[in-house]
């Protein structure tokens, strides 16, 4: 019998295993398991210059940027919009007068669907969760007196975000600027409606094809502008894991890559401006090696898989929002503690621009008191917490990077069930992205119930409910008035302009032109929103959703 | 009895994840869920919770519009003499709109966090509130 | 107003009301369907069968497009299956046809399957008469697809169509024996996605071999998803229905149906009833559970059961 010589770490695991434990197994919240220590050993054949290399190089692991936070803090930018564009167009400027160094967009459910306030299905939905734009008169309104080349503007709209694009651009006109002056990003990311947000309107190859044209618009004549926002945090929110997130995420993008060069794009045309958009969710390390995995999964696949040959194009930049779906309707003001964690999480995976929710949004639109307090948590953890000090400070964890290579794998992972079924198109089409979130929230619900997860205030905790908060109203007058100055509009504008540039749209819908132009010259007779989506309905169909549960 | 219930989404936000969720959940508790998907308006669902002879209609709104359309679904179903189909609803609702929707009818709203296991319980009593847990 | 009379009048709550009352086997329907018999026969019965996957509700859907651009009133039954643990069910045939919802020309009804084992429910045929009826020209049945519910349905409707698609293996290989030659009209869905051809040769080459029929099957090649082909899937159907009338099979048909539908009652009666003897305060009942070496004769038990019903039912 060979004698075995005891490691040190034995001995730990040893002494481990005969104390206390209060946990048999841990997960992340994604289910990915969780030992209670992890060692060199864990690290084997990790290599730093493979894996890791440094900040500003491939695979940019940690960080896009040389200098990162220490050359510059990531951007604050806070989603708002409710109501008019005029009490929008307030709301931005107090966000800026406060500290925020860049706009986003928050458009009603309406705008977001190519409805106009004055639909029989905007009924009661108009100006409640974002700002009501149905022409050209209300952007304008919204963005009065702000210069459009102090700012950069992200639009999260997707149907329709060719139009509101259109506008934004017909709206710097006014101001005088080119668009090559403007920087800003539009979501445009119609993939992930159809697997998530279902905000979907037209079928997914015209759409498709509406969202190249935006790409191949932006890389020609835009510099400054990313065309569409990759997005995760939908899908985060609809109940997918982290892994699910990453991957579905990364498919998405692999697709415009490849309609884009389809459409006859060189890679390097347009890829440095394909951004990305995610979710920070409530395990911590779970979060920060999933955004550093994707940065160097998407290094790795632009430069191996499409052969782009410009660093920018290798590239990740994104931005991320605290998960909506981690607040709490039970003692609200555990939400802002929550935030709070999410945004470091964030942070220490090397967010580009940040988003941090309100503690009310469970149950309305932020207050502006409450929406103070987020913009004050990005602020207290970029001057008082020295995370933004040094960069990607994690780097060299055990535990981080196994983690992070854990989360590489998996997603790399889907992208083979994904090409084993054709194509993200496909998957669509058979529902697999679908299931797959709808399995992974139903089992997250199942776990909560059992009290295997537990949320503070929910499963566990629940004494102390504070007293009620005042919330955000949107009150009717705000749709009243918003019919009366649309119908004002129809009334002022040429309606013989605003007719001849919808055909002339419809015409260009049916071929192949680009439709960025003729989208210009609509916005800019004041067509509304509305109208120039009937138009493409016209053209281009609805969708009607295949599979379901 | 089987119970049937009409799950749908009224209004035009899309976040179908808690009423899957719930129509799974009710499935598993013996229920029969008609779900009836998305951008339901109201008359669509009153509609079908008749054709399907549902004893309750559960709705989803995360649009900020439910003190439009569900108002309009209860007057609806007072206009089909279908009173004594139940409705309940979740979503993003905030507490002193759910209190006047239910001094207008509704049984219960369900806020977020509200536990699968007392959405059960309500439908193993019968549809009736009020729930402990709920908003 | 009686049910009877409000669902003759048009009252669509009476109708669902009257088709909830089958689905809990309450004693009111047979009542009623019994009374509104007269009432029936006029509707054309078209089932939809095919395995899990194939499209068949959005086949429905746009047939009953086609349906009411041709001045027709259609029903709908839309059969789920039901958990055998829990009882519940997600019915999700409904969502496919939400666009036909507001059409007063059009009544949709999702039926959870409950333990029958046919992959219909037990309430269809009591369905089927209501709504034939109410007044409806058309009712179509959408079924389960799997286990015997392809027989099942042939057993109820007039025209049988059988949806299938194209699969990357051999789509004949899945259509279990004896299904082909219940299809009146086949359907291979989803032509979109390739292979549509190489499985219609398939299917020809299987009826070739098959038993011969007066009737040749017609194959069709839709997608239903782009509302394509449809026109030409209804078309079949209404050949069929030409068929049948024109060589007095529909009327055999629907004699043959009728005796199925009494079998299935019969059945159905006895075996309710059989376990109230045997789990109720009976002498075979108590014989049955006393008994401890196993050694009664489950044959001579059943001639037992049977023979107490002679009289008057059950304890």
């Amino acid at each position: 019998m060979a004698l075995r010589r005891k490691t040190a770490r034995d001995d730990w695991a040893a002494r481990y295993r005969s104390g206390k434990r209060a946990k048999e197994t841990a997960t992340t919240i994604s289910g990915l398991p969780v030992e209670p220590l992890y060692t060199p050993d864990d690290l084997a054949d990790w290599s730093y210059e493979e894996k890791l290399g440094y900040p500003g190089e491939f695979p940019y692991t940690r960080g896009v940027y040389p200098s990162m936070y220490r050359g510059q803090l990531w951007t604050i930018r806070q989603f708002a919009g409710y109501g008019s564009a005029e009490e929008t167009n307030r709301r931005y400027k107090f966000l800026l007068a406060q500290g925020q160094a860049g706009l986003s967009v928050a458009f009603d459910m309406p705008t977001l669907m190519g409805y106009d306030s004055d639909d029989h299905l905007s009924e009661g939905e108009v100006g409640h969760c974002g700002v009501a734009i149905d022409s050209l008169e209300d952007m304008e309104m919204l963005f009065r007196d702000i210069r459009l080349d102090q700012i950069t503007t992200s639009m999260t709209i997707n149907s329709p975000a060719a139009i509101l694009y259109a506008m934004y651009i017909a709206v710097g006109e006014r101001e005088g600027l080119k668009p090559a002056q403007l920087g800003g990003t539009l979501q445009n990311d119609i993939l992930k409606e159809y697997i998530a947000q279902k905000e979907y309107i037209f079928p997914p190859e015209p759409s498709m094809r509406l969202v190249v044209d935006t790409i191949v618009f932006a890389a020609r004549q835009m510099p400054r502008w990313n065309a569409v926002s990759i997005s995760g945090y939908h899908i985060r929110e609809a109940g997918s894991t982290a892994t699910q997130e990453l991957a579905f995420t990364l498919a998405d993008g692999m697709a415009y890559v490849e309609a884009s060069i389809k459409a006859g794009l060189k890679v390097d045309e347009f890829a440095p401006r394909l951004s990305f958009f995610f979710d920070s969710h409530m395990d911590f390390f779970e979060e920060i090696a999933k955004f550093r995995a994707a940065r160097r999964l998407w290094a790795t696949i632009m430069r191996d898989k499409y052969g782009a040959r410009d660093p920018k194009s290798w590239m990740m930049r994104f931005h991320t929002q605290t998960a909506g779906v981690s607040l709490t309707r039970q003692q609200v003001e555990n939400n802002i503690t929550r935030t709070a964690y999410e945004a470091m999480a964030a942070v220490l995976g090397g967010t580009n621009s940040l988003h941090t929710n309100s503690m009310d949004e469970v149950l309305a639109l932020p207050t502006e008191r409450a929406a103070q307090i987020a913009l004050r948590t990005q602020q207290v953890l970029a001057h008082e917490t020295g995370v933004a000090n040094t960069i990607d400070p994690l780097a060299g964890s055990y535990f981080i990077e196994q983690l992070t290579d854990e989360m590489e794998r998996g997603a790399q992972r889907y992208f083979d069930r994904i090409d084993e079924q054709g194509g993200v198109l496909r998957c669509i089409e058979n529902g697999f992205f679908q299931r797959e979130i709808a399995d992974a929230a139903f089992e997250f619900e199942r776990k909560l119930e059992a009290n295997e997860r537990i949320i503070v205030g929910v499963n566990a905790y629940k004494d102390g409910e504070g007293g009620e908060l005042p919330t955000l109203r949107i009150g009717p007058e705000t749709e009243r008035d918003q019919v009366r100055r649309l119908t004002a509009l129809k009334g002022r504008r040429d309606n013989t302009s605003v007719k001849n540039r919808l055909e002339a749209l419809k015409t260009a819908a049916r071929g192949s032109d680009n439709l960025m132009p003729p989208l210009l010259d609509c916005v800019k007779a004041y067509a509304t929103e509305g109208e120039i989506m009937a138009a493409l309905k016209e053209v281009f169909g609805v969708y009607r959703e295949p599979i379901l549960f | 009895m089987t119970a049937r219930v009409l799950t749908a989404k009224v209004g035009l936000d899309g976040h179908d994840r808690g009423v899957k969720v719930v129509s799974r959940a009710l499935r598993d508790a013996g229920v029969e869920v008609i779900y009836a998907g998305l951008r339901q308006t109201p008359e669509m669902v009153v509609e079908a919770a008749i054709q399907e002879d549902v004893d309750a209609i559960g709705v989803s709104l995360h649009s900020g519009a439910h003190m439009t359309l569900i108002p309009r679904i209860l007057e609806l179903l007072k206009e089909r003499n279908a009173t004594d189909i139940v409705v309940f609803g979740g979503g993003i609702i905030p507490q002193d709109d759910a209190r006047e929707l239910k001094a207008m009818g509704v049984v219960e709203i369900f806020g977020p966090g509200t536990s699968l296991q007392s959405i059960i319980d309500f439908v193993n009593h019968g549809f009736k509130g009020p729930v402990p847990g709920a908003a | 107003m009686s049910l009877a009379g409000a669902l003759l009048s048009g009252d669509v709550r009476a109708l669902a009301r009257a088709i909830s009352l089958a689905e809990d086997r309450d004693p009111q329907a047979t009542e009623l369907v019994a009374e509104l018999q007269p009432h029936t026969g006029h509707a054309y019965l078209v089932g939809l069968t095919g395995a899990p996957g194939t499209g068949k509700s959005t086949l429905a859907d746009a047939l009953v497009k086609v349906i009411r651009d041709r001045r027709q009133t259609v029903g709908v039954i839309a059969v789920d299956p039901s958990s055998p643990f829990t009882g519940g069910a997600v019915l999700g045939d409904r969502i496919r046809m939400s666009r036909h919802t507001l059409d007063k020309g059009v009544f949709i009804r999702s039926m959870g399957a409950r333990g029958h084992l046919g992959g219909l429910a037990a309430a269809t045929r009591e369905a089927i008469h209501l709504l034939d009826a109410y007044g409806r020209d058309v009712i179509l049945v959408e079924t389960v697809g799997v286990g015997q519910s392809e027989l099942e349905i042939s057993t109820i409707c007039d025209t049988v169509l059988l949806v299938l698609m194209p699969e990357s293996g051999d789509a004949v290989q899945s259509i279990k024996a004896g299904i082909l030659e219940i299809a009146d009209v086949f359907v291979i869905n989803k032509t979109d996605l390739g292979g549509a051809e190489k499985a219609r040769r398939l299917i020809q080459d299987a009826i070739a071999l098959g038993p011969k029929q007066a009737w040749r099957p017609p194959i069709t090649m839709a997608s239903a998803a782009k509302e394509e082909g449809i026109e030409q899937v209804w078309d079949a159907v209404l050949e069929h229905q030409a068929f049948l009338k024109e060589s007095g099979t529909l009327a055999a048909r629907r004699r043959q149906r009728l005796k199925q539908e009494v079998v299935a009652l019969v059945a159905e009666r006895a075996r309710d009833e059989a376990q109230r003897v045997l789990d109720g305060d009976t002498p075979i009942g108590r014989r049955l559970r006393e008994n401890q070496n196993g050694k009664l004769n489950p044959y001579a038990l059943a001639e037992e059961v049977l023979r107490q019903r002679a009289p008057q039912g059950g304890s």
